[in-house]
């Protein structure tokens, strides 16, 4: 049980781009033993999925192993020639990718693709591969394993999909798989489900793993060992407990306290005072299908109102009715006790501009061809009829706002930006309007935990300052206890539970909103082992769900 | 017979040859990863692409043969690889040239460019120069008759040519060189007109359609499939006859260029209507929308800049079309109309001399040019929006 699996050793790796090699990954080592998981963690840029890919000998297109060594099992996969890899690759040493729906071929079943690898290497026949095919969906739980593996990659959900992943990683039973964060894209419930099976069937087989996950609490649950990655250096590696009882460095330190910050809880609102916003039994549908069923809610001035639910709840659907976008079929939204317009056409630019809008995704929220100043510039220019020095004046005012430095920034496009900075700029050109009311649709999820520390932390200060309300779509927890006064809870497209941040936090929960709760993970390494226990395997994620 | 035998043994030979370059490359190189991993159709491939360019030299030898009868036989294949090696020599001394000289950013874009795309940039702007200053450079005028006819190609008296005339005159004595200076001049820029029309009309309804959906697309989609569905060259045909008669009096050039401008426009539409939409569903129009901006603005100044990779990629492949249909027309006699020089009118008045191929190449290379002449600046137009495509698809998807 001691045999050194995969060895690494000092492994340099260079990226190309404008005609020069820059270095990804300055040196990089790890052992790894048979059975063994390696938790690989760390910010989008780490070069995690780089040094992941590594390990299998492999580089993506304009990357090349410019020093060090990979060993697997005696074997140096870094000069080995294409006819050993491809007996590696897919027989012993297998990939799970993150996106299970983009690296599924949807025009093939799910057995076919299974089977393929299997019978490519000669391990097994194609009727003995598809028998065992069923076997390994049946122990990963899938609903129907004897039928599941005839559909197509469209017909199955997201979690599941991301099971058959797995089950088609074992199929050769290979000693190593890379998990490439296999659950980043899914709504906690669904991620759970996957993540005990990953972990179970990685014990029962014996196999070592590679997980590679920006999420600490995930990687608490299912490696023995974490690594954390820098801008493609090693910051420290140690045994999961110990890594997380005791990290050494400054930087891994500052990932654990990134869960810390949180607004103590406005006082409740007097009763009697006219909401913001207050959108009154709105029932709404995209052509004949039913997305919204009788939702009603308040956004009392200066506070934050938390929209919490999975991904099909209909919380970005709600965003869309009080914007105007979808006008919803019954019910209205009031302003200030003053009734909207249901479609926004129909609006005057005063309605347009008291309610804006930050996005999710910055990247396609921000013209990619107008500079900062122009796409700041434009709400000034359009809502104020600010013009030259004026215009100028006041959107270095804005990007002094949200702690950019003006002259440096005032002439960049967006793609020169990062993340982080991206939704910075989104948040100035919903200010720039001078709103009283801003909904901000998840606007963090697609950020590393320490920038989206620094949004939030940002919003909270605005909040203070300009007396605005948010309306707060997201799915994360952590941001709601971080950021929200009061909480609503969808599913469905209904309203489940709605009230203050604290009350919500506290049992007695509704039934959805206690199994939303408890499936966060949490840090303890013994929580999804506890949780199990608790539930009973056959009743977690989309099983507890529709259950319900 | 034994031309099917031969063609088999040299394939057999070539196969083992494959065979054999990589079992040598092995041996010699130590198995580098070159080697070692290269598939047999690799190797195959190599030894293929060797045994084509030596049969080029060896043709190439023949063609320069005292033998009037193989030279001959091998006159164009000749010509075409000294046009070749030519173009390319040409090519490599711009790009080297557009390396030294300019500005920083053009010396940059110089230093990332295929020879292809210089190729293709040096072209267009021989033609451009010709084109604008086409009266400065021709050596007669375009509509100038000589008292001597059919002079051949080439300049070489013996083969019935005249120094004077380095490319010869055509069936009534015009000098072919000045026409094809003029020819670029006139088929070129009707061409550059007609596809800046089809751009302007087609480009406009196109994002007009994407922006606002519903009715308005519907209609001009469904107006559009109906002008696509009938064959482009016989459609135009028709429309100038009747335009013909009916609009006498802006002439049949005028009437040309807005009928291949509007059939050209449904292209051009379809494209920026499929570019626009996926724009269109962009947060970044969504927030404008709200914003409460207005159509001209979420048109021009959101989906337009986001959109000028792929029109413009368009705009180089439609230009080609264009001119080929010019061409084509003009070829048919309904397009235009003499004495103005045009290529494809240059083809069809000389075409009947193509037939004198096999015996005296130099005289029928005399419609050839002109047909040249339209390849060349197809060709080069083609690589440059090769280049483009491959540039902005870098960027985005």
């Amino acid at each position: 049980m001691t045999e050194q699996l995969l060895k690494v050793r000092d492994l340099k790796i260079e990226g190309r781009s404008d005609e020069t090699w820059n270095p990804i990954i300055n040196g990089a080592g790890f052992d790894l033993k048979k059975g063994e998981v390696l938790g690989l963690i760390g910010e989008s840029g780490a070069g995690k999925s780089t040094l992941g890919l590594a390990a299998m000998g492999f580089t993506r297109d304009g990357c090349r192993i410019s020093g060090g060594s990979v060993e697997f099992d005696g074997i140096d996969l870094v000069n080995a020639s294409a006819d050993v890899k491809r007996n590696l690759l897919g027989k012993r040493i297998a990939y799970v990718a993150q996106s299970a729906a983009a690296s599924f071929n949807p025009a093939h079943k799910l057995i076919d693709q299974h089977t393929e690898a299997a019978v490519q290497h000669n391990v097994l026949s194609r009727a003995d591969s598809e028998a065992d095919g069923i076997e390994l969906y049946r122990k990963l739980r899938l609903p129907n394993p004897e039928e599941i593996g005839f559909r197509y990659p469209h017909q199955v959900s997201g979690g599941q999909l991301q099971r058959a992943m797995t089950a088609m990683a074992m199929a050769c039973r290979p000693d190593l798989i890379i998990f490439d964060e296999p659950t980043t894209a899914l709504d906690v419930t669904t991620q759970i489900e996957v993540l005990a099976s990953i972990r179970e069937i990685v014990e029962e087989f014996d196999t070592a793993a590679i997980y590679i996950t920006h999420d600490l609490a995930v990687v608490a649950q299912m490696a023995d060992r974490i690594k954390v990655m820098l801008k493609g250096d090693e910051v420290e590696e140690a045994e999961t407990r110990e890594m997380l009882s005791n990290p050494k460095e400054e930087y891994t330190k500052s990932l654990w306290a990134v869960r810390s910050f949180q607004r103590p809880q406005k006082p409740a609102v007097q009763t009697g005072s006219t909401p913001v916003v207050s959108v009154k039994n709105v029932t709404a549908a995209y052509g004949k299908v039913k997305v919204l069923h009788d939702v009603s809610f308040d956004i009392h001035s200066g506070r934050t109102v938390a929209v919490v639910g999975e991904s099909g709840s209909g919380k970005s659907t709600a965003a869309r009715c009080i914007t105007g976008l979808l006008p919803p079929m019954q019910g209205h939204i009031e302003f200030d006790g003053e009734v909207l317009p249901l479609d926004y056409r129909k609006r005057n630019k005063m309605q347009l501009r008291q309610a804006q809008m930050i996005y999710q995704m910055a990247d396609t929220a921000l013209n990619p061809r107008k500079t900062i100043g122009e796409l700041i510039g434009r709400p000034v220019q359009f809502y104020m009829g600010l013009t030259g020095n004026e215009k100028r004046r006041r959107v270095e005012q804005l990007l002094e706002e949200i702690e950019l430095e003006p002259t440096q920034y005032i002439n960049r496009l967006p793609s020169e930006l990062s993340g982080g900075q991206k939704q910075r700029i989104g948040i100035a050109r919903a200010l720039a309007a001078e709103p009283k009311f801003i909904i901000c649709d998840e606007v963090t999820s697609a950020l590393d935990q320490l920038v989206a520390e620094g949004i939030l932390k940002l919003l909270a200060k605005l909040q203070d300052e300009l007396g605005l309300s948010y309306m707060f779509i997201t799915h994360d927890l952590a941001t709601v206890k971080s950021i929200s006064d009061e909480v609503v809870v969808m599913k469905d497209g209904r309203v489940v539970e709605q009230g203050p941040k604290d009350e919500m936090f506290k049992p007695p929960h509704h039934a959805y909103t206690d199994l939303l709760l408890s499936s966060v993970p949490e840090m303890d390494p013994d929580w999804l082992t506890d949780l199990l226990k608790q539930r009973g395997v056959d009743n977690i994620g989309d099983a507890a769900v529709s259950n319900m | 017979m034994s031309f099917w035998v031969e063609t088999v043994l040299l394939l057999a030979a070539m196969c083992a040859g494959g065979w054999i370059f990589r079992f040598v490359g092995r041996k010699v190189t130590n198995n580098k990863p070159f080697f070692r991993d290269m598939s047999y159709g690799v190797a195959f491939g190599y030894v293929l692409g060797a045994a084509v360019l030596v049969w080029l030299i060896w043709a190439y030898m023949l063609s320069r043969s005292s033998d009037m009868m193989v030279a001959n036989k091998y006159f164009f294949l000749g010509k075409a690889i000294e046009g070749f090696l030519i173009f390319a020599v040409a090519a490599w001394i711009f790009r080297l040239f557009g390396r030294k000289v300019g500005t920083e950013g053009s010396r940059k874009l110089f230093r990332s460019m295929p020879l292809t795309a210089s190729f293709g940039i040096m072209i267009i702007l021989i033609y451009a120069i010709l084109a604008i200053f086409a009266a400065g450079i021709a050596p007669h005028g375009q509509e100038e008759v000589f008292a001597r006819a059919n002079i051949v190609p080439g300049g070489d008296v013996n083969l019935g040519g005249d120094p004077a005339f380095p490319l010869g005159t055509d069936q009534i004595g015009r000098d072919i060189l000045s026409r094809l200076i003029y020819g670029a001049q006139n088929t070129v820029g009707i061409a550059f007109v007609t596809t800046c029309l089809a751009f302007f009309v087609g480009g406009s309804l196109g994002f007009l359609a994407a922006t606002l959906g519903g009715w308005t697309d519907q209609l001009l989609s469904r107006a559009v499939d109906v002008l696509m569905a009938i064959p482009a060259l016989i459609f135009s045909l028709l429309l100038i006859t009747v335009a013909s008669a009916w609009f006498t009096g802006f002439g049949l050039t005028v009437s040309m260029v807005v009928i291949i401008a509007m059939i050209d426009s449904t292209r051009v539409y379809r494209l920026a209507r499929a570019v626009g939409i996926n724009i269109v569903v962009m947060d970044y129009i969504e927030a404008a929308k709200l914003r409460g901006e207005g159509l001209a603005y979420l048109v021009f100044r959101e989906i337009l800049p986001n959109a000028t990779a792929p029109l413009l990629a368009e705009f180089g492949l439609r230009f080609c079309f264009v001119f080929l249909t010019i061409s084509a027309l003009s070829f048919l006699g309904v397009g235009i109309q003499p004495p103005l020089a045009d290529w494809g009118t240059m083809v069809k008045d000389l075409s009947s001399f193509i037939n004198y191929a096999v015996v005296a190449p130099q005289i029928a290379s005399a419609p050839l040019l002109a047909a040249g002449a339209i390849a060349l600046l197809t060709v080069a137009v083609n690589f440059v929006v090769d280049w483009m495509l491959h540039k902005s698809s870098g960027l985005k998807e």
